[in-house]
């Protein structure tokens, strides 16, 4: 039998808002700040655009970790996004734990558009902690693996 | 099927660099879908667009990705080129490989696996992208201006300049900002006062301008183009449309221990007060915390002095509601409190004074006519020391990490002042950088050293304290390496300047966005200096950063000129991506009316067909010209009927799909 | 040592970065016994990012350092001159600590002239 000593390179899905953190994750670039490879940022208007099904579903497909970035609360492009969103979030992190997954392979965090220096350190850290949690196998559909 | 074309771009070096560009190519040629795979060095250049605009037309293409820098810079740049070629623009996605790829990684077999699975990304989002259209929205043809110092002064009176009516909320009881309180300005040395006053005569006389001072921006709502604005104007206790401003009311009033603001609580003012003489409305305030009348009950002087019958004791806050459709920031900025910084005996000794109390001091309309004294005993000082870089450029939690950048040059002014009107004082400068960029500083300060002998050392204080009514102040100099013990009569610091602390609150009123010392961000630090990320926000003077007089106004002006654009236009175009609810899915449960932040969703009753007949059903509706797209009501609603144009459940589910595959 | 090495053990040792200093010069101006030192603490922190440090090693400053803490409190970018002060007293120790003889160099020593007890002194000596 072969044994597969190939590095778990977890799959990170990173929702960012529009405003705030994805200017954030721009900045990171245009600072050359680093982060994992493994990091694929989405695009959303909003944080609040965010639907909690949209996480679980990452998670069926094969995501490893899910991590949503908005505006810091009260600096929220559309004025009170980012707070429906924290509400949500926190609901689902609640659930998230009768689902069987570990509830640090979701995190939220604000990220201003000045904050790149932020958005490589979270990501950094994000990354680590799905690395050491490991493959996400409890929701995984392998229907959906090739 | 539709035809999908993918143009990968180089950027230079900044892309190919770190990203294998062809196999990028190769490897998004194998998608499905894709007629058309191809690279080029500048895709944002005018051969670039060019070649994306053929290539539509050529292959009659229903989608274009783009692998370039990130959306934020060029995805206008190419949704406009390929509207040229007859392309819907929202048909173009951007897969941000450049700052999200290329700029972050540095081995090219990782950066290379990364940009295939974005390019991907964006392919798969792009194949169920819709085309759409955007509305319009109409465009109220006033600017609000919030601050009255320079900056909102110049920007006002530019706008107003231009035809459009302005309004400018000042929350002191005068106009004039913190220039109004200043001697004389660098490096020209022209008396502030000389300048600045013909101007505030100008707001005040001019038809287009409305001046709301002491008062206070209390709610904003709206959008760009339509802001809806609540100001609160607080009691003055003064009818103002019969005060005539003749004075006999400050006069007479007996209680008269408050500390002056305007001349840095140097003197003392009446509780009933006209702040400068010529503070514009040249109207008076009654504070009511020094007021014996509003205190007691007893008193009432002014009120039998004033002839017209203007005071009103009883008078309460009203409040204004204008539509505005665009707004200006410029609220300006204070000197940060030295409390914490008791090696300097800011607090402890009188005869420590910051750089704006000095500036009274020798302001011929201050509190001493302009002739220089020690706060502590009247008498003339003969030795001066100025310190730079008080609270400035540190690191500890009392100061602030940047450069204030005006203390350099003022303090030249004031050692040069000083030296001019009292050569026998002896003046140092303790400084760590002296810096001096800008036309014409370089060559004042060195004027301040060898015209006028004002010695410059190197160093900073460690220490001061008073001794026998003198001040010993113990400094470095680095330069001969000693440490300096010198006995001086008057200490002056430089300190750091931070915003108004009421800035943020406006911030938040906006939605617009502030870094981490409450500054105003921009848009972009090099390409949009004087707009706020928050469309319709433009910003003016010290808020979004330190800067002189001469940079105030002239970014002042560019935001005038923005804001003249704006208001030039009949209407706006909306944002595209806009909600949209399923009318046959919607059930009518008002939630995402509930969640909604613009109250752009109404209810309609509406005739369903069904099998054997009709039914009205309550069904929601969006407005599109107040919709912003920020998507916070597809997820509230229960039926899934809410989608967000632009961005659907759909597009995001099939670039997460992509992203995990 | 190799200057950088003995910079970063400094650096490691205090838990600061001399790059951070500005060189404003306040912890020498704020210093009560400036006078009394060779070289003075704004001195110490800049002879440390040069790696000119082996003379501030055989410098008396390093003792006459009070220790009170008033540049650390007042340095504006947190470099915390004593810190590095007391970091080089400590680099000084240590070397002298490193004085004794490896049991490897003392197999080379023997040498019947030589007092077997002066090596095991040798030996012992700054062991513990």
């Amino acid at each position: 039998m072969q044994v597969e000593n190939k590095e778990f390179k977890p799959k990170i899905v990173a929702f960012c808002c529009n405003w705030c953190s994805y200017a954030g994750a721009d900045l990171a670039g245009s600072s050359r700040l680093s982060y994992p490879a493994e990091v694929k940022i989405i695009r959303i208007p909003c944080s609040c655009r965010l639907n909690p099904m949209f996480i679980l579903k990452a998670f069926q497909r094969g995501a490893d970790g899910v991590i949503l970035c908005g505006c810091h609360p009260g600096d929220c492009h559309y004025t009170t996004g980012n707070y429906f969103a924290r509400r949500r979030m926190t609901t689902l992190f609640s659930m998230l734990n009768y689902l069987g997954i570990e509830k640090e392979r979701t995190r939220v965090e604000w990220v201003s558009a000045a904050e790149g220096a932020k958005f490589s350190v979270v990501m950094n850290d994000f990354v680590k902690t799905i690395t050491e949690l490991g493959e996400n196998k409890r929701l995984e559909d392998l229907r959906c693996k090739r | 099927m539709k035809k999908i074309g993918v143009f990968v771009c180089w950027c230079g070096s900044n892309i190919a660099a770190t990203v294998d560009v062809k196999a990028v190519v190769e490897a998004v040629k194998k998608e499905p879908n894709v007629v058309l795979a191809e690279d080029y060095q500048y895709m944002c250049s005018e051969v670039g667009q060019n070649k994306m605009i053929s290539a539509i037309k050529d292959y009659n293409l229903d989608g274009v990705v783009i692998c370039s820098c990130s959306p934020r810079m060029h995805e206008t740049t190419f949704r406009r080129a390929a509207e040229k070629a007859g392309l819907n623009p929202f048909m173009v996605e951007v897969a941000n490989i450049r700052e999200q790829c290329s700029w972050i990684h540095k081995e090219m077999e990782e950066a290379t696996e990364k940009a295939i699975i974005l390019a991907r990304t964006a392919i798969a989002k792009v194949l169920l992208n819709a085309p759409l259209q955007s509305g319009e929205s109409k465009v109220t043809k006033r600017a609000l201006v919030i601050g009255g110092g320079i900056a909102g002064i110049q920007s006002a009176l530019d706008i107003a300049e231009a035809g459009f009516e302005v309004d400018l909320v000042e929350k002191k009881p005068s106009i004039g900002g913190k220039m109004s309180q200043l001697d004389k300005t660098f490096p020209t040395l022209d008396c502030s006062a000389c300048i600045l006053t013909p101007k505030m005569v100008d707001v005040a006389t001019n038809k287009n301008i409305n001046i709301f001072a002491y008062s206070e921006i209390e709610e904003v709502s709206g959008f760009v183009g339509n802001f809806k604005v609540k100001i609160r104007k607080k009691a003055r206790y003064i009818d103002e449309t019969k005060c005539t401003g003749c004075g006999a009311c400050v006069e007479k009033c007996p209680s008269k221990k408050t500390p002056n603001e305007f001349n840095e609580g140097l003197n003392n003012r009446t509780a009933i007060y006209i702040p400068f003489a010529q503070a514009i409305p040249y109207k008076p305030t009654i504070d009511a915390s020094a007021c014996i009348k509003m205190k007691t009950g007893k008193c009432g002087i002014c009120e039998k002095f004033c002839g017209v019958g203007a005071i009103d004791y009883n008078q309460k806050d009203s409040f204004v509601e204008r539509e505005y459709g665009a707004i200006v920031v410029a609220t300006g900025y204070n000197i940060i409190n030295l409390d914490r910084f008791n090696e300097l005996g800011y607090s402890d000794c009188k005869d420590v004074i910051t750089s704006l109390e000095f500036e009274r001091l020798t302001n011929a309309a201050g509190p001493t006519k302009g002739h220089l004294i020690c706060p502590s005993d009247g008498r003339e000082p003969q030795k001066i020391v100025f310190v730079q870089c008080v609270g400035s450029r540190g690191t500890r939690s009392c100061d602030k990490q940047y450069c204030s950048k005006i203390c350099c040059m003022y303090t030249a002014k004031h050692a040069m002042l000083l030296r001019e009107k009292h050569p026998e004082t002896e003046v140092y400068v303790f400084y760590i950088d002296v810096r001096t960029p800008g036309k014409n500083y370089d060559e004042f300060y060195r004027r301040a050293v060898e015209q006028y002998g004002v010695h410059y050392i190197k160093g900073q204080v460690g220490k001061v304290i008073e001794k026998d009514g003198h001040l010993e102040v113990q400094a470095s100099d680095l330069l001969s390496n000693e440490q300096l013990h010198l006995d001086a009569d008057l200490v002056v610091l430089a300190a750091a300047i931070e915003p108004d602390p009421t800035a943020r609150k406006i911030a938040t009123m906006l939605t617009a966005s502030m870094d981490t010392n409450d500054f105003f961000t921009e848009a972009h630090a090099k390409l949009k200096p004087v707009e706020s990320p928050t469309a319709g926000i433009f910003l003016s003077g010290m808020c979004q950063g330190p800067k002189d007089i001469p940079e105030t106004v002239s970014q002042a002006g560019a935001a005038a000129v923005k804001v003249i654009g704006l208001l030039s236009k009949d209407t706006l175009k909306c944002n595209a991506c806009v909600a949209s609810p399923n009318e046959n899915m919607c059930n009518g449960c008002s939630l995402c009316a509930t969640v909604c932040p613009y109250g752009a969703i109404t209810y309609v009753e509406k005739d369903f067909r069904i099998p054997g007949g009709v039914v009205k059903r309550r069904v929601s509706q969006v407005n599109e010209a107040i919709c912003q797209g920020c998507g916070a009501c597809t997820v509230a609603c229960m039926s899934g009927a809410m989608d967000l144009k632009g961005f659907t459940n759909k597009e995001i589910m099939a670039e997460v799909e992509s992203v995990c595959k | 040592m190799e200057k950088t090495e003995m910079r970063e053990q400094i650096e490691r040792m205090t838990g600061v970065s001399v790059r951070k200093c500005m060189k404003c010069g306040k912890c020498s101006a704020t210093c009560p016994n400036y006078d009394a030192m060779e070289f003075h603490p704004h001195q110490f922190v800049a002879m440390v990012d040069n790696g000119d440090i082996e003379r501030l090693m055989e410098s008396k400053s390093i003792y006459t350092c009070l220790s009170c803490m008033a540049c650390v409190e007042r340095c504006p970018r947190q470099v915390e001159p004593a810190k590095i002060i007391e970091a080089v007293k400590l680099l000084k120790i240590r070397q002298q600590g490193a004085n004794h003889l490896t049991p490897e160099q003392v197999a080379t020593m023997i040498d019947p002239e030589l007092p077997a007890q002066a090596l095991t002194s040798a030996f012992r000596k700054y062991r513990k």
